[in-house]
């Protein structure tokens, strides 16, 4: 069932298992990506999807099972350790400061300081962090037009765009994109989608958990199942199709 | 920058309505009273926007966090009689009582930062609450009596500069400095983002709880800073000084186009607020309008204030 693939995965996460209270949320899962792979993960509601999720991104530890990166064993006290170690989150819900412009965005809470250092009397460094932000928005091949405009003036796909720009900033080697796109125009969505195609250059893994499925099999190059805190499928996205992949989701014959 | 983003930075920080605002009021009010532009009246008003300037900065701020600061007039108070009180009864020198009296107002504005800010009480309530008692401790200190009569070289803090008020040359200062922090230092950044989206904020590794101290505690300050101009202008500190005062400020706060809601406005707008609040008291005075009238007329401008800010918002999206 899973695709062999050759080198070792640049991150790995073995047997997890998660309760919350009673509930057995994950049921000791198997989850891996590989450097510059897109790893599409779906499943129904309740699946285990985002527990997943907040296990990898450091949200809170799994009862049971590692994480290795690199071959490495890890263990993420806070969503910074796992910042630390390459892996950025995008939420769509906790999104962005609308009344604060796309350079301000993308350098909250780690603003370049003229004088001053990590204090919070530094004074910034305007100049750079506009500079950086307009390179780092060419090196991902997005248009934003101006970097004046608040994040509050934008479109939903520019939104999502500069949320993604944020996370991009530290290089990691993972990014994990939780429902990139739900709120999306679907010509926004397209654009968002063209950014992950982007990441697969540079070497980037990206975890994508979307509700549409066709989003997902036109990004993914390999598919993993949950259902109910089992994994129930992980397959090459060409060996797969949508309604195998929604069988799998809902179970039953 | 061009002159597109150069209107649209104005817009955005919400100046434009309440310059206009002011500059109507002064027409109205010069066409209105013969009185109103003379030399001695424009000195008065100048005089006057100082201590509620002074309040509505520190306000203003604490409202761009998403927060209220309702203790500002019995923190104006405490702070005005301590300095007072070390002046008159400890005999201490000018700078260690006024130094005392503004250690007065960071320390309740610290009470308010640590209630708000760790053990979450909202601020409405927190603040509440410190009014309540800065305002006792007013009274217990000054057995509820006035301390009057300072030495010369203190009141010379009411005194003038040329032609300005040396008041209102410190509340310019204050703003000057503060207007800078807000938009060069990362103090001021954090203090739109908590306002615009705390969760977000604290997301990215903000230090929320920080922002949220430290701009209570100027809150403080500033209001102690306004007792204390206000002991040197009136030569006494009465304990029921600055006793609706934070009402004032919200208003001037929120005529300058500071959004209740957080993350929006700017302090020139804020400041245009308090001198629209000033003139119009003072233009009712000059036209002999009684005091009860005065509140009202007040009441009204500040609600039709609101409501075309709002309209204006909506249309300008």
């Amino acid at each position: 069932m899973v695709r062999e693939r050759e080198g070792r995965p640049w991150v790995e996460m073995r047997g997890i298992h998660k309760w919350f209270g009673g509930v057995h949320a994950l049921k000791g899962v198997d989850f891996s990506v590989f450097p510059g792979e897109v790893v599409g993960l779906i499943g129904d509601n309740g699946a285990g999807k985002s527990t997943l999720i907040k296990i990898l991104s450091g949200v809170f530890p799994p009862d049971k099972g590692e994480i290795l990166i690199e071959g490495r064993r890890v263990r993420f006290r806070s969503p910074k350790d796992a910042k630390e170690h390459g892996i950025e989150t995008v939420y769509q819900e906790l999104a962005l400061v609308d009344n604060l412009d796309v350079p301000a965005n993308i350098f909250l809470g780690r603003e370049p300081a003229l004088v001053g250092g990590r204090g919070l009397l530094a004074l910034l460094h305007k100049g750079q962090m506009v500079r950086e932000a307009r390179a780092l928005l060419e090196r991902l091949k997005v248009n934003i037009g101006d970097l004046n405009a608040l994040a509050g003036e934008l479109s939903g796909g520019q939104r999502q765009t500069v949320a993604i720009a944020r996370a991009l900033y530290t290089e990691p080697r993972l990014l994990i994109m939780d429902e990139p796109t739900a709120a999306l125009a679907v010509q926004e969505a397209r654009k968002v989608l063209g950014l992950v195609r982007n990441l697969k250059e540079k070497d980037i893994g990206v975890v994508f958990i979307s509700h549409t499925l066709q989003e997902v099999f036109a990004v993914a190059d390999r598919i993993v199942v949950l259902r109910k805190g089992e994994k129930v499928g992980d397959f090459p996205a060409d060996e797969l199709t949508i309604d195998e992949a929604v069988k799998l989701m809902v179970g039953g014959e | 920058m061009n002159l597109k983003t150069w209107l649209r930075r104005i817009n955005r920080n919400r100046v434009l309505f309440p310059l206009m605002a002011l500059l109507l009021l002064v027409i109205v009010a010069s066409s209105l009273s013969p009185h109103f532009l003379t030399p001695m009246n424009i000195k008065n008003v100048l005089s006057q926007v100082s201590i509620i300037a002074i309040l509505a900065v520190g306000e203003a701020c604490v409202i761009l966090t998403g927060g209220i600061d309702l203790s500002i007039g019995a923190v104006l108070a405490i702070g005005g009689s301590i300095t007072a009180v070390l002046m008159k009864w400890a005999g201490l020198a000018i700078p260690w009582a006024v130094l005392g009296g503004l250690a007065a107002g960071a320390l309740a504005g610290g009470l308010n930062g640590l209630m708000v800010a760790w053990v979450r009480i909202p601020s409405f309530i927190a603040t509440l609450a410190m009014m309540a008692v800065a305002r006792g401790g007013t009274l217990v200190l000054t057995n509820g009596r006035p301390v009057s009569g300072f030495l010369r070289s203190f009141r010379a803090l009411a005194g003038y500069a040329g032609p300005l008020p040396l008041l209102f040359l410190i509340t310019f200062g204050v703003y000057v400095l503060w207007q800078l922090s807000l938009s060069h230092t990362r103090f001021g950044r954090y203090v739109y983002a908590v306002g615009g989206n705390e969760i977000g904020a604290r997301f990215v590794g903000v230090n929320v709880r920080r922002v949220k101290l430290l701009v209570f505690v100027l809150s403080g300050l500033c209001a102690a800073l306004g007792g204390i101009m206000l002991d040197a202008r009136l030569n006494a500190a009465y304990p029921t000084a600055g006793e609706g005062y934070e009402l004032d400020a919200i208003a001037a706060a929120v005529l300058g186009g500071v959004s209740l809601s957080g993350g929006v406005g700017s302090l020139v707008g804020t400041f245009f607020g308090a001198l629209v609040m000033t003139i119009l008291g003072n233009i009712l005075n000059l036209l002999k309008v009684g005091a009860f009238y005065q509140y009202i007329a007040k009441g009204l401008i500040l609600a039709i204030a609101a409501v075309s800010l709002s309209r204006g918002v909506r249309f300008a999206k």
